[in-house]
Parts: C-alpha cells; structure tokens; sequence
C-alpha cells in the first residue's frame, strides 16, 4: 500500500471537442463501450433462440418440415446482400472519418439499400412458406423457424432505421467528420447483425438434418 | 456402502425411537473410527441441538418422512444422507462456532484501539479453497456412484412392470403384464424389484414414495423411469403415502397416493381380484345406483369393467369398493364419503375436473352404494 | 439538494426542459443516480411490504391442517406473486437502489454513465412492477409459480389472463434490468477516479460490476423464454405446447441457464454490502480481498454451468447429472472462501456490533446453513428426496432472506445516514435485528423437519396426522414475529425522519470514498473529482501511519488519538464537515438537466404491456396499442438522444 499522498486536486479536465466526451478510465468512448456490452447480451439473446431451433431441429411432425422448404440459392442471394451491406457499411465510417459527407451520404443509403433487399427477400420467402403449409404455428419447425429468422429481420429492420436516420442527419448537415463516432457505433451493431446471420443461415439452412 | 441393488436384501427398517436410530439419525454409523472422529469433532451443544433436531425429524408418524428408508434405492440414499449430513454438521459447527467465538473475543473495547492491519494470509487461503473442495470430492464419489446404481435395473433382475400416468389431479397405475389398471392405490410384492414407467396425460407431475426413495418428475412427451425393491419388511408398516410433488394445478394439494407393500400372497390375491369384471349389481338398492351410473354421463369418463362404462379420463372404478381412498387418496372410502363426492364434487375438491352432474343427494347416495359393491 | 447546472443551451433547440429542483416533478424527471437510487429503494420497499403480506397470508392458511382460509387458486396465486416479488420488486431493485446511489460514490463520480438511461431504468422497473401486479386488479393472478414450469402455462391449461399478467410483467422488468446493468457495466468500467484501478475497487462495487455481467449474460436467456411462452399464448406456437410437438423441459432449460445465474444476482450484491461493513466496524481492510475477488468473478463464472441441478428429477440421465452435481459442489469452493475471509476479517478486529454490523454477521452466520443444506442437495441422490418439499423451501430462504435481505438491510442500516443525513437509531435497530433474527429461524428452520418428514411445496392445504401440525405452527408464529420485526423498522424510519440523530460525513469510520463528502452529498457528489492511491483510500488518509506498513499480517498495535476523524480530509472536500451539502460558492460543475423522456419511455412500455395483456384477453386488435406503446419508446429515445448531453 503507498501512501495517499495529498495529491494535488484534480481540475476538472478542459473541454474536449465535443461536449459528451469525458475523461474515461479506459480512454475509450462510454457510448462504444456501452454498444459493445449490448452486442454481448445481444449474442445470448440469439443463442438463446439458436438453441430452441436446435432443441427441435430434426425432430419436427410436420410436412412439409422447414428443409423440405429451403431455396438455398435464393436465400444465399439474399445473405450475400447482407454481407454485401457490412463492406459498404465499412466504407460509409471511412467517408466520414476523412470528411468525404457526400459518399458517406451514398454509402449509408446503399448499406440501408442492401438490408432493404434482404428485408425484402425475407418477406417473400416467408410468404412463400405460409403458402406451401408452414407458418408460425405449424408444429415445431415453422415455430422456431420463423420466430427465430423473425428476430433477426427485426434487428436489421431496426438497423436500417438507425442508418436511415444517420443519413437524414447527414443530410441536414447535422453529421460531420467530428462525430465520426456515430456512424462507428451504427456500424458495430450492423456488422454484429451481419455475422448472426452467417451462424443462422449455417446453422437452419446449411447443415444437413 | 453397498451399491449393487437387487432384490434378495432386505433392510429392517430401524425402530425410530431405539438408541441406534437416533445414533444413526446424528450421521454416526457404526464403525468405531467415524465414532471417534465425531466425538472428537462435535460439541456437547451440537449433539444436544442434533438430539432434539433429529427426534422430530425422526417422527415415526410422519407418514411421509425421508429418513426412514423402506427399499434398497431409500437406503442408499439415507447412507448418503448420513454422510453428507455429518459433514454438514461439521463445518456448521465450525464456521458458526468461530464466527462467535471472534465476536465475543473482538468486541471493541477501546475505542482508540486500531486492530493490527491484517490483509490477508494466502498461505491460509490457499488452503481454505482446497481443504472445502477435498471435502466435495468426498461427497460427490459416493453421490455419483449412487446415481449410477440406480440409473438401471441390472439385467439379472427381473422386475415387475409398472405403468404410471399423472393426471389433474390423480394417479393411474398400469400392471400391463398383469391386465390390471387402477387408480391412486398403488400395490407392490415386498421383495420384489419394480421398474416404473412415469407418462404425463397433461402436465408435468411427480411421482414419490419417500420410503421407497427419491422423486422422478412425470413429464409429458416423455417416458421417464425408476425402479427399487421395497424391503422384505416393508409390508408390516404398509400403506406408505405420498403426494404429487411437483406443482400441476389448482389441485396439486390433493393429488395424493398410496403405496400398499403386500406379502406376495396378499399380492397374488390382490392382482387376482383386480383382473376380475365388476361385480355384477344385486339388490334393488345397487341396481338403481348402477343403472344411474351406467345410464348417465359417468361412463364417458370413467371404467367399469363387464359394463357400458368405458371412459378412460377418469379413475378405474372397476374395483374401487376395494380402494382404502377415493377423491385421490383424500377421502376414506365410505358411502357417505362417495355420496358427497357425485353430488357435488366442487366442494369437497374445488377445481376438480370432475363436473357437478346434478345428481341429487338420495340418487348419489345410490350410486355410491353400488360403488361400495365393486370390490 | 439543488442541482448546479448553468443555464443549459436549450432554447435553441426548442426542447422542452424540466427546471422544477424540487417537488413530484422534479422526481419524476430526475436523471440523478442518487435521486433514482432513493426511488429504486422507496419502491422496493413497498414491494417488500406487499411480498410479505402475501407471505403472511400463506403462512396463515397453513397455520393448521385442513384450513380453509384461502382456496386453492388464491393460495396458487399468493405463492406466484409473493416468489416473483420477492425476487424481482423486492431483491433486485433493493439492490439496484445501492447500485445507484454508492457505486458512483465509492469510484468517485459524478454520476452514472447514461443518467437518462439510469432513469429510464427506474420508470421502465416501474411500468413492469406495476403490470405484474394489475392481475390483482383485473382479479386474475398468475397462480403458477415464479418458475411457471411449461406446460401449465400454456393457454389449454392457463386459459385465465393470470399468466399473461406475469409474462409481460417480466419481460418488461428484463428490460430495465438490462439497460440498468449495461450502465453500471460502462460506469464502473469507465468512470473511475485517477487511480482507482481495478484491484482498488471497494467490494461492494466488485459485486455490483459482477452482478450486471450476470444479468447482461442470464436475462436475455429468460427474456427469450418469456417471449416464446408470449408467442406461444398469444399465436399459438409451439416452442412449449406438447400437443404441437413442443418440449416442456426446454423450458426449464433455458428458465434455469437464466435462474441459476439469477440466485447470484440476488445474493452478490448483499455479500458486496457485508464485505463493506464487516472491514469498517472491525477496523481493519477486508481479510484477502484479492481472494474475495476472484472468488466472486468464480462464482460468477461457475453459475452458468450448475443450471440443470434445479432439474435432477426431469430425467436427465446419469451423465448429465453427474456433472452438473460436480459443478455444484465446485461452487460451493468460492463460497466458503468468501465465509471463511468474512469471519477472519472479524478475527483480530475491534468489532462494534452496531445494527450494519449485526445485520452483516446475521448474513454470514444464515447464508452459511443456506449454504450448506445446499450442499446436501448438490448430491443429486438426497436431491430427489428434498426436491419440491419444505426443505428446499428452508434452503434457499436461508440464502435470501438470511443472506440477501439480512445483508441489503445491513446495507440499509449502513448508507442512511450517507442518503438521508441522518441516523437510523441503532438500539431500535438492534430489537429490529432479534426480532427478525428469531423470527427468521423459527420460520424457516422448522421448514428443514417439514421437508425431512416429506412435506411437498405449494401445497394450499394438508391433512392432519401427517406429522407436520406442530412445525406449521411453530413457522407461522415466527412469520409474525418478522412481520413485527419489519414494523420495528419502520417504526425507527418514521422516527428518524422526525428526530433522527444528525450524521456527519463519515459517521462509521468508513474506508471508501462515499464517506469523504458531506450527507447527504450534492447533487455533484464530489466537487473536484478525488484522487486515488490505494485500496480504502479514505482509511489510510486518515490514518496515514499505516501507509507506510506492507500488505502482510501482523503488522502490531497501533493506538492513535481520538481525533482521527476528519482532521485529514481530502482538502478540497473537506471531509467531515456537517451538513455540508450547500454548493460551495466556488464550484460550478456542469451537471445534466432532468429530462422527461425517461419516464416518457417507461409509459411507452407500460402501455405496450397493456396492448399484449388485452390482446391476449380479447383480440389481436389490442396489439395496437403495442405498437403505440413501442413507437413511444422509439420516440423517447430518440427525444433524449437529441437533446444536449451535459447541460
């Protein structure tokens, strides 16, 4: 134990650039930090639904059973939008990071553009489903099928809200290189959604029964 | 300890109130080490507070008291019981006995006294994570191999058959072997091993002799099993009493049963008669009680086997003049007690799925009486 | 206490600001930790009344064999409310308030990181509080227990509205504990005082930085269970219908990945408090506190892996259940460290048996027979003898009310006057601590013979000549004598608010920062922000003769004067100095303005649970009003999203 030395007091810090940011113990972003705890929760959330669709997965009394139903190529599509919208969320942060506000603008509406599509390949499948005989109440399968993927649309669709916000922000001129911060956050949860469904996609379409 | 379970042991069970029993009851078995180590260890006060703790866990009229095993599965896990029990009382013993000892010993008395500043001693810490984890060790050996000696009925033995199936609120017991369904009374050789097979028509229940052993959840969708061999003895003490013990219901309180360990020849005879048809009714009184029942609505739910009556959503009543209980083991079986119970069951077991049917007092009373016939 | 802000920048944004320092208003839109943490506490302790009453109304049906008092589906749905209130209207939230109201103080800052998420916190708390219990409102109450095991809960079998009440309740409670936990997560990680690195935590912000990783890992687990039991009652899915091909079991495993982690929630943070006050009322550092750490990040970590234990019965196999009786008993390791290091904090001290002092050594003493009747039925064979009777029932009261409530009362005891500036009269508190102490144990120890002679749990009525009149007896008398023992308290509350004894900065002798500023603290808690050196940084600058001494034992007798107190305060805090609460003229400290939207997103959800709760009653239509409730989450979100962070 060192002494407590009568340490001179503490000012509190000069302002920094932007008026949120405080001294962290860490140095980093509290909003960042904040992201990265929720994403971690995040995960269990969707474990926790991976883990019923596996509970049951194969074991389903019902035709047609959710693999019967699958269209890998189309949904493979569909998922490649997804991941194609990780790459140009990835660019929209670097836009703004150097202070380019006209093509973050671009790729902000085509990272929101690409998850529009795969919303939409969602909704088109699922419809497909209901009608060949599968919905959310038939046995197990459409249950935790759908309830499962559901989940998931409802993340990106929250996602594509945020990033639509962002670009309306933008717009105004509300969004500048300063708070390249935002854009950053918006991302971590974009790819976080991205990378849940490679393991979703692998796990309910992919692996054989 | 002996973990091979078969049928030929037979356990006296203990008297409750004999000098063993209670010697037994403190966690100290018989071998002359272990009696040191304990007379060592425990405190007057400890055996005292152990005296007056284990004569009422000990109450011989608890009928459905753990510590009184009955079978070979009961008795392993008392021994268990024992062990782990002892250990407990050690460590209690301990823990509490240093904690009062430092409060009495460090009371403030000066208040400008400033303790020495102790922060630690790793030495001592390292060894109070390692001394609790050897002591676990010796627990969970035994404990595992317990759980494994009564995972399956070893194949040389051959067990009788039994089918249980938990209702809202009531039991029903299957001898398929034997053509044999009944319901809440359930009847076992004593010394003979019985493999159960736990089914759930609704809910999830749970299906427990406490002198016969451990409880194994009755779920639905599921066949779940247990199996043990009731004690050469245990027939003397019979009947053994139990009760649903996982929450199924507005009626799980009175979701009771019994357990009749019979000699095999109270057996043999038992299983003869349950095998028989109803008994046909004589008597104009009977007639009028059974051509109430037959006639109404009661054989849509229940069995009475040589009859109309072929409904399988309530009890067998083929036999249940011969049952001590209806009303899932709540009510003695009487003509009074079934007269109640048809004209208005509601009151005597409220949320009971049995409807009131309108029946008036004098007809119910009929009916009961030919209910009282079916031996 | 009046909040020093400057006039914040908000005309120009035509946001509307609450201004109001005092009054219901400024209550309401408080985004201060302290504030929230006295209406965490206030609540929670009207629960706890409410939770008790039920108690006391069980315990009186059972009074005698063959009682007829309550009927069955009362007594179901007494059982139901009082488990589930206990938990988490009562347990959480009383623990919350200290979250709220020490952890900032003791890592000295200013306030929690999001202090509107803080807030939002507290009213979404309230709205879930408040759905659960309007089924005794609309006369349905979920009558099938705080666990309400599937497949009882589906609507074939639950079709009164009763369920429902508790499934949006719950979810709705999920979500303000999670957004509590994730703030403490970010406050703690990152607003510490200079110098506060990990290892100088005090204990009990250990506990509470353990705690919300628990709940940020066990509630999303529940969460989902809640949601498809929701899906499954209201659209008739199959995740837990067994006609639709479901699996009842599933439900218990991801109820108790979620449950077991949950004990932990509930009894962490008491022993965060007992590891606070044994130190300072021994005077002495807490013995091995690099152990207690470890040993609360072990159990933490071992919680995710002994779930299936609550499930020894369901069939699981002989594999499985060794396991998870081998993880169990693992568990018990880091406990029994952190009893033995309690008790060898005591050893050598100079103990003062005040009532948070008391209060901590009736945590230690209960938790330990708690603890070890669950080492009895860690052994999966005893298991199934005990599981679902009275001795379960003896057990895990031991560990939360003789642990949990002993040591969030000691904690009561310990921080009014730190909250209120004044305090609670320690002889009243000390016939508080024997009531409840006796009343305690003849309650709940006579429940262990219950459990021995084959009583089963929730049961609303017995027959007599089954051994258990006597002990019924005997439990329901100590039931009252608790319920006397919480009159006491309240009694010592009320009279403390009228006459209670004025309490300076430090009036324990304390260790930790929160004793360095005045009571109650302003609203900016520490005017310049303190500056950290050690472990009890407090403890050593007032006794800085101990500095100089080495971490190990033994390091002699030390006398010093009686005006150790205060004479050494942090200079710019001027520490000791009663009543100090006004502004100092000289500190401006830019503080946020209260908002409205925090309880704005709290009635959102509110009205949210409502649209499900009719729904399911009624029609789909309802859920209309679902989507009112969500859009006005989303609205209030973004409302304070928008609004400028610091002024």
């Amino acid at each position: 134990m060192r002494s407590v030395a009568a340490a001179p007091p503490i000012t509190p810090a000069a302002p920094p650039a932007h008026t949120e940011e405080h001294r962290t113990s860490t140095g980093l972003n509290n909003r960042k930090v904040l992201m990265w705890t929720f994403l971690g929760s995040d995960c269990m959330f969707f474990g926790a639904l991976i883990a019923s669709y596996i509970v049951y997965r194969g074991k389903w009394q019902q035709t047609p059973t959710p693999n019967e139903l699958f269209d890998i190529p189309y949904t493979s599509v569909s998922a490649f939008a997804l991941l194609m919208s990780s790459l140009a969320m990835v660019l929209a942060l670097a836009a703004i990071q150097r202070g380019d506000l006209k093509r973050l603008k671009i790729w902000l509406l085509t990272t929101a553009g690409l998850g529009l599509i795969f919303i939409g390949g969602q909704i088109y499948e699922f419809t497909g489903f209901g009608a060949e005989g599968m919905n959310l109440s038939t046995g197990t399968g459409g249950t935790t099928f759908f309830v499962l993927t559901g989940f998931h649309g409802t993340h990106v669709s929250l996602g594509i809200i945020w990033l639509l916000s962002l670009y309306t922000l933008a717009r105004r001129g509300a969004l500048h290189q300063g708070r390249s911060l935002d854009v950053e956050i918006a991302g971590l949860y974009w790819h976080f959604v991205d990378i849940v469904w490679i393991i979703i996609f692998t796990v309910v379409y992919l692996l054989p029964v | 300890m002996r973990l091979v379970r078969g049928p030929a042991h037979a356990i006296a069970g203990p008297n409750p109130w004999s000098p063993e029993a209670l010697v037994q009851c403190t966690g100290r078995s018989m071998t002359p080490r272990r009696r040191a180590l304990v007379r060592n260890a425990a405190l007057t006060l400890v055996l005292v507070l152990l005296a007056t703790g284990c004569n009422a866990l000990a109450d011989p009229r608890a009928p459905q008291s753990t510590v009184f095993p009955k079978s070979d599965w009961a008795a392993l896990i008392y021994d268990l019981y024992n062990k782990v029990f002892i250990m407990a009382v050690l460590v209690f013993v301990g823990v509490e006995g240093a904690l009062l000892l430092f409060i009495i010993r460090y009371r403030r008395t000066d208040e400008n006294r400033l303790p020495s500043q102790t922060h630690g001693n790793t030495r001592l810490e390292i060894l109070w994570t390692i001394l609790p984890a050897l002591v676990l060790f010796v627990i969970a050996i035994p404990s595992i191999q317990v759980i494994f000696a009564s995972e399956e009925v070893p194949p040389n033995v051959s067990a009788m058959y039994v089918r249980v199936i938990g209702h809202q609120w009531w039991w029903e017991f299957q001898y398929p072997e034997l053509g044999i369904s009944t319901a809440n009374e359930l009847h076992v050789p004593a010394g003979q091993t019985v493999r159960f097979d736990l089914q759930s028509a609704d809910v999830i229940h749970s299906f427990w002799f406490p002198f016969m052993g451990g409880k194994v959840d009755v779920v639905p969708m599921r066949v779940n099993h247990m199996w043990y061999t009731p004690d050469a003895s245990a027939a003397s003490a019979s009947p053994y009493l139990s009760q649903c013990v996982e929450f199924c219901g507005t009626e799980h309180a009175m979701m009771r049963n019994r357990l009749f360990v019979d000699t095999p020849e109270q057996f043999n005879a038992w299983a003869a008669l349950q095998r028989q048809d109803a008994q046909v009714p004589q008597g104009d009184d009977v007639q009028r009680g059974a051509g109430l029942l037959l006639g109404g609505q009661c054989r849509n739910c229940h069995t009475i086997k040589g009859t109309t009556a072929i409904g399988v959503i309530g009890p067998n009543l083929t036999h249940v003049g011969s049952r001590s209980t209806i009303v899932s083991g709540t009510l003695d079986t009487n003509v009074d007690n079934l007269a109640k119970w048809i004209h208005d069951p509601q009151s005597v077991k409220p949320g009971a799925k049995m409807p009131t049917l309108g029946f008036s007092e004098a007809d119910a009373r009929s009916m009961a009486v030919y209910l009282m016939t079916l031996k | 206490m009046a909040t020093i802000a400057v006039p914040s920048p908000i005309a120009e944004r035509r946001v509307l600001r609450p201004i109001a320092p005092t009054g219901v208003w400024s209550w309401i839109t408080t985004i201060d930790h302290k504030r929230i943490g006295v209406l965490y506490g206030t609540t929670a302790f009207i629960f706890f009344l409410i939770g008790g009453l039920e108690a006391l109304l069980m315990r009186t049906q059972l009074i005698r064999p063959n009682n007829t008092l309550l009927g069955p589906d009362q007594f179901n749905g007494l059982f139901t409310m009082h488990g589930t209130t206990m938990i988490f209207l009562v347990v959480m939230p009383l623990s919350a308030a200290f979250f709220n109201y020490v952890v900032p103080l003791q890592i000295g800052a200013r306030d929690v990181a999001f202090p509107r998420l803080n807030a939002f916190s507290y009213w979404t708390f309230l709205s879930g509080a408040i759905l659960l219990n309007l089924g005794f409102v609309a006369q349905t109450v979920p009558d099938n227990g705080w666990f309400s095991y599937a497949n009882i809960t589906e609507r074939a079998f639950s079709p009164s509205a009763g369920q429902d009440f508790w499934v949006v309740g719950l979810q709705v409670l999920g979500v303000a504990s999670l957004a509590a936990a994730l703030n403490f997560l970010v406050t703690i990680v990152q607003l510490r005082a200079p110098g506060m690195s990990l290892m100088r935590m005090p204990l009990f912000t250990w506990t509470t930085f353990i705690t919300s990783i628990l709940i940020v890992l066990a509630f999303p687990v529940i969460a989902i269970a809640l949601f498809e039991l929701m899906f499954d009652r209201l659209f008739g899915t199959n995740f837990f219908n067994t006609i639709g091909g479901g699996d009842p079991i599933l439900w218990q495993h991801l109820f108790w990945t979620f449950g077991h982690p949950e004990v932990y929630i509930l009894i962490l943070p008491a022993m965060g408090i007992v590891s606070e006050i044994l130190p300072v009322f021994s005077r002495k550092p807490l013995f091995g506190y690099p152990f207690m750490v470890y040993a609360v990040a072990g159990i933490a970590f071992l919680s995710f892996t002994v779930w299936a234990h609550h499930m020894f019965t369901t069939g699981l196999g002989a594999i499985a259940t060794s396991f998870f009786a081998a993880s169990t008993m693992l568990i018990a390791v880091p406990t029994g460290v952190k009893i033995f290091n309690w008790i060898s904090t005591i050893h050598g001290g100079s103990l003062k048996l005040t009532t948070p002092a008391l209060m901590s050594i009736g945590f230690v003493s209960m938790f330990t027979i708690g603890g070890l009747s669950g080492v009895m039925h860690a052994s999966p064979p005893i298991d199934t003898q005990h599981q679902d009777t009275y001795f379960v029932v003896a057990h895990f009261h031991y560990v939360l009310f003789g642990g949990a409530i002993f040591g969030l009362f000691g904690g009561i005891y310990y921080w009014w006057p730190k909250i209120t500036g004044r305090l609670l009269d320690d002889g009243i508190g000390k016939l508080q601590f024997w009531l409840m102490m006796i009343g305690f144990n003849l309650t709940f120890g006579p429940m262990h013979f219950l459990g021995i002679d084959g009583m089963p749990r929730r049961i609303y009525t017995y027959p007599a000549n089954m051994g258990w009149d006597m002990w019924n007896l005997v439990a329901s008398i100590g039931a009252y004598t608790l319920g006397l023992a919480i009159l006491v308290m309240i009694f010592n509350i009320a009279k403390t608010f009228i006459n209670g004894e004025r309490a300076g900065a430090d009036p324990w002798d304390g260790m930790t920062l929160e004793w360095t500023i005045p009571s109650p603290p302003p609203a900016y808690n520490f005017a310049v922000i303190p500056e950290v050196h050690s472990r009890d940084p407090f403890w050593l600058q007032k006794h800085p003769e101990l500095a100089s001494h080495e971490l190990t034992e033994s390091t002699g007798e030390i006398t010093i004067g009686a005006q150790h107190v205060g004479d050494l305060g942090i200079p710019a805090v001027h520490a000791g100095q009663d009543g100090g609460h006004e502004a100092h003229g000289d500190v401006h400290v830019h503080m946020p303005d209260p908002s409205y939207w925090p309880p704005i997103a709290g009635l959102g959800f509110f009205i949210a649970g409502l649209g499900v709760l009719i729904a399911s009653a009624t029609t789909y239509a309802a859920l209309g009003l679902t989507g009112i409730g969500l859009l006005t989450v989303l609205v209030a979100i973004y409302g304070w999203s928008l609004e400028p962070v610091n002024g």
